[in-house]
């Protein structure tokens, strides 16, 4: 589709941005590469992913709008043009998606110019890892039950308490910390912190094993654990605010993490290869209407997800500015789901086959998706709060806490 | 492919009407005076079997406005705006359930214009004028196979003669001129009939709809001069309008639905029980969230669908079809819950969510319901199926 609203140096960007990734694909990876940034598992994996995000970086597809001071090519909306042509190519992932898509934007916004100049360059580049520490064993849905502390001492801080759901955590170099600094204030006592996590002392990560018997997130304890206060973002006490700059930015990657970018016709049409290749009653399951209907339901619903997209930057097809964007995380994850929810009940008896046996369909993928869906739907906040904050904030209807 | 605008071509003129219109039906059409002209009385509808009432007055305005001519050419007496526009139009028309023969006449105004001008220009003329009209394509097994009558036309000079009967003909009491679809052998035309030529005659179908009428139209040896025929070609003018009244139906299920979804949540803001506005509760809540995401999938796909006909793009067809499916859907699932969020109220005649759930409720089958416009976009994405 054409693009009316390009300027010239875009659609010059885009070409160029077109060609460079057609020019240099990778090499096939070494093993097996996960579903999305979040499930990286082994360093193998790890070594790969960083060493492309660095080639594209240096392309300069990653960080494009960001200053160059800051490491970034100071252009302007050039990173969504990038975003789109990189989910086009089918090229791997980028694997620094904390960085990226939270820790960047959010120290943009809040960080002191030594903050900057220290944090970006190195999280766009993919160099140093970032993770994400707002979870608790306590702070689920109720994020703002934060219990790790973080007392002052001298120019330092120091904390103590336990995150968990820490994806990419065994990688981390940095992790974006919730810790509370005050039990006076339940929201103003909580302070947003830039703390060290690879071989600082006191850290102790450990791996957390998912549903589908993979590793890839972790529970991360804290003890006596001292952090600079250069290292604190923005104000003691102003943590939650902080925090909801960060979250914004997380939708958007809790979209890209669960598929979102590219074509979203793209997994229809894996299920339509898969349903011409499975059998029920003697004749393919894509001759089965139950199943016809089932996936033309799943391309209505990907279609409107991106004319949702289309329509949310028309304000005068629009009641609630609000009331498009904050769909978009629970429409991603419930379209991913029950697209790969889909694709296990076509595979049938098939379905059931783990990835290390050679008959399972596309590898696995279809029951390793569908398990591994409910992380997108749980992380960044459940589809349930996601309800919650569309009633109140959109529709107007009273708040349930 | 061709070039489509980002924001579906909807500008300040399409925002203009779509504004105009929902002050002009805010103040004529609001539920109270929509209770009063339909639903005064439960037995004039259902046990007498009279016709519903309207307002003569009000689409006398609508017809001043030029609403009618909206998709009609410039050169055939129409305004030539946009789909997207007309769009925006029907969905406050559903907003406010407005009894009118105006969907009626828009759809024939779109079937007309894709037939041969010469033929069509004299009757798309007299429909941007204000002629209310319907479109009498179905036959009495009601597929939503585009214009499958059961109307034969014989030869009769240069013009035709009509016999047989279309049913399923919307708001028949309000028009007064019909486009019949009639076969001679494998030849499909399209005629231009008054309601009161010779011949004619209309036979009140008792719906449950109190928004509208519907009727089946008995053509006995009807006269057609040759000006009346306004395609030869019946079956291709048909299925290059069919995107457009598959937009048509889907706008009125949006307006509608989202008026059910803005009255239910307003209820759930008011209604306490156990000491609290029962919106409190995610068990209400909830749902609630869910029929606004149902209706904003079909709403986004629906001006995705008129920017494409507005294009002339050949996605117009599959992008209709997505849309009433959805329409459909979402307009089922708004109904279903706004009866059911009212609690005892909303299972009384009193309360006007009924009024809402079955103008809804005729729309979601009208020109296909959801299954069957998937079936139709299964055959061109996956292919026929082998039994």
């Amino acid at each position: 589709m054409a693009e009316a609203s390009l300027t010239a140096e875009q659609i010059e960007f885009q070409d160029y941005a077109r060609r460079w990734l057609a020019e240099n694909r990778p090499p096939p990876p070494p093993e097996r590469l996960p579903l999305s940034p979040i499930e990286v598992m082994t360093e193998g994996q790890r070594d790969y992913l960083q060493a492309w995000q660095r080639r594209v970086y240096d392309a300069g597809l990653v960080g494009c709008d960001y200053p160059e001071a800051y490491g970034g090519g100071g252009h302007q909306g050039f990173q969504r043009i990038a975003n789109q042509e990189i989910a086009a190519a089918r090229v791997p992932f980028l694997v620094n998606i904390v960085g990226l898509q939270m820790a960047a934007p959010t120290i943009l916004v809040h960080g002191t110019e030594e903050q900057k100049r220290k944090f970006i360059p190195g999280a766009l580049r993919g160099d140093e890892i970032w993770c994400q520490g707002f979870s608790e064993p306590g702070a689920g849905s109720d994020m703002a039950n934060q219990q790790t502390t973080a007392v002052r001492r001298g120019d330092d801080w120091i904390v103590n308490g336990h995150k968990v759901w820490t994806s990419l955590g065994h990688f981390a170099k940095w992790m974006i910390l919730l810790a509370r600094t005050s039990r006076d204030h339940k929201y103003d006592g909580i302070t947003y912190f830039l703390c060290p996590i690879e071989g600082h002392p006191g850290v102790t990560v450990r791996p957390l094993i998912k549903i589908t018997g993979e590793s890839g997130f972790n529970e991360v304890l804290f003890e006596d654990v001292v952090v600079p206060d250069r290292y604190r973002l923005d104000d003691v006490g102003k943590g939650w605010t902080v925090a909801m700059t960060t979250l914004t930015y997380e939708r958007g990657a809790a979209e890209s993490a669960g598929g979102g970018g590219g074509d979203p016709l793209q997994p229809v049409r894996r299920l339509v290869a898969l349903a011409r290749d499975r059998w029920r009653d003697g004749r393919r399951a894509a001759d089965d209407p139950i199943t016809r209907d089932a996936i033309v339901q799943q391309a209505i619903v990907a279609e409107g997800l991106r004319q949702n997209g289309r329509r949310a930057k028309v304000p005068a097809l629009v009641d609630h500015p609000m009331r498009l964007p904050l769909q978009q995380k629970v429409l991603m994850s419930e379209l991913s789901q029950s697209n790969a929810r889909l694709g296990v009940e076509i595979a049938g008896a098939h379905s059931t086959l783990y990835k290390l046996d050679p008959a399972a369909p596309d590898a696995g993928h279809w029951p390793l998706a569908y398990m591994g869906s409910y992380g997108h739907t749980i992380a960044a906040g459940t589809n349930e709060i996601q309800r919650n904050i569309l009633g109140e904030r959109v529709l107007g209807l009273p708040k349930s806490k | 492919m061709s070039e489509m605008p980002r924001d579906f071509g909807f500008g300040s003129d399409e925002e203009m009407l779509r504004d105009l219109a929902r002050k002009l039906l805010d103040e004529e059409m609001p539920p109270a005076k929509l209770r009063r002209l339909v639903a005064e009385d439960p037995g004039r509808v259902y046990e007498r079997g009279e016709l519903p009432g309207w307002d003569p007055a009000l689409w006398k305005q609508i017809v001043e406005l030029g609403w009618t001519g909206l998709p009609i050419p410039e050169d055939a007496g129409g305004v030539g705006f946009k789909t997207v526009g007309v769009a925006a139009l029907v969905e406050e028309v559903g907003r406010h359930a407005l009894p009118s023969p105006l969907l009626s006449t828009l759809a024939c105004a779109y079937v007309l214009r894709e037939a041969d001008p010469e033929a069509a220009a004299p009757w798309l003329r007299r429909i941007a004028d204000g002629t209310p009209a319907s479109l009498a394509i179905t036959d009495a097994r009601g597929t939503w196979e585009p214009g499958a009558t059961d109307v034969a036309a014989a030869a009769d000079g240069d013009g035709l003669r009509l016999s047989g009967t279309a049913c399923f003909v919307q708001d028949a009491f309000k028009a007064e001129l019909l486009v019949v679809s009639a076969a001679r052998g494998d030849e499909r035309f399209l005629c231009a009939v008054p309601v009161d030529a010779p011949g004619v005659e209309r036979s009140q179908d008792h719906i449950h709809d109190l928004t509208r009428d519907q009727a089946s139209v008995r053509f006995d040896d009807v006269a057609v001069p040759a000006a009346a025929i306004a395609s030869r070609d019946g079956a291709a003018v048909l299925a290059a309008a069919w995107p457009a009244l598959l937009v048509l139906v889907a706008a009125d299920l949006c307006g509608c639905a989202e008026w059910q979804l803005q009255t239910t949540v307003a209820y759930a803001r008011d209604r306490k029980q156990f000491d609290r506005p029962i919106g409190f509760f995610q068990a209400v809540k909830h749902p609630l969230v869910d029929a606004m995401l149902m209706i904003d999938r079909a709403r986004s796909l629906l001006y995705h669908a008129a920017c494409c006909i507005d294009s002339g793009s050949p996605e117009a067809e599959a992008a209709a079809r997505m849309a009433k499916s959805a329409a459909s859907d979402a307009g089922a699932y708004a109904s279903d819950r706004s009866v059911q969020l009212h609690g005892g109220i909303g299972f009384t005649w009193e309360c006007d969510v009924h009024l809402f759930f079955k103008r809804s409720l005729h729309d979601q089958a009208l020109l296909g319901d959801g299954v069957h416009q998937r079936r139709k976009l299964a055959l061109e994405w996956i292919g026929p199926a082998e039994s």
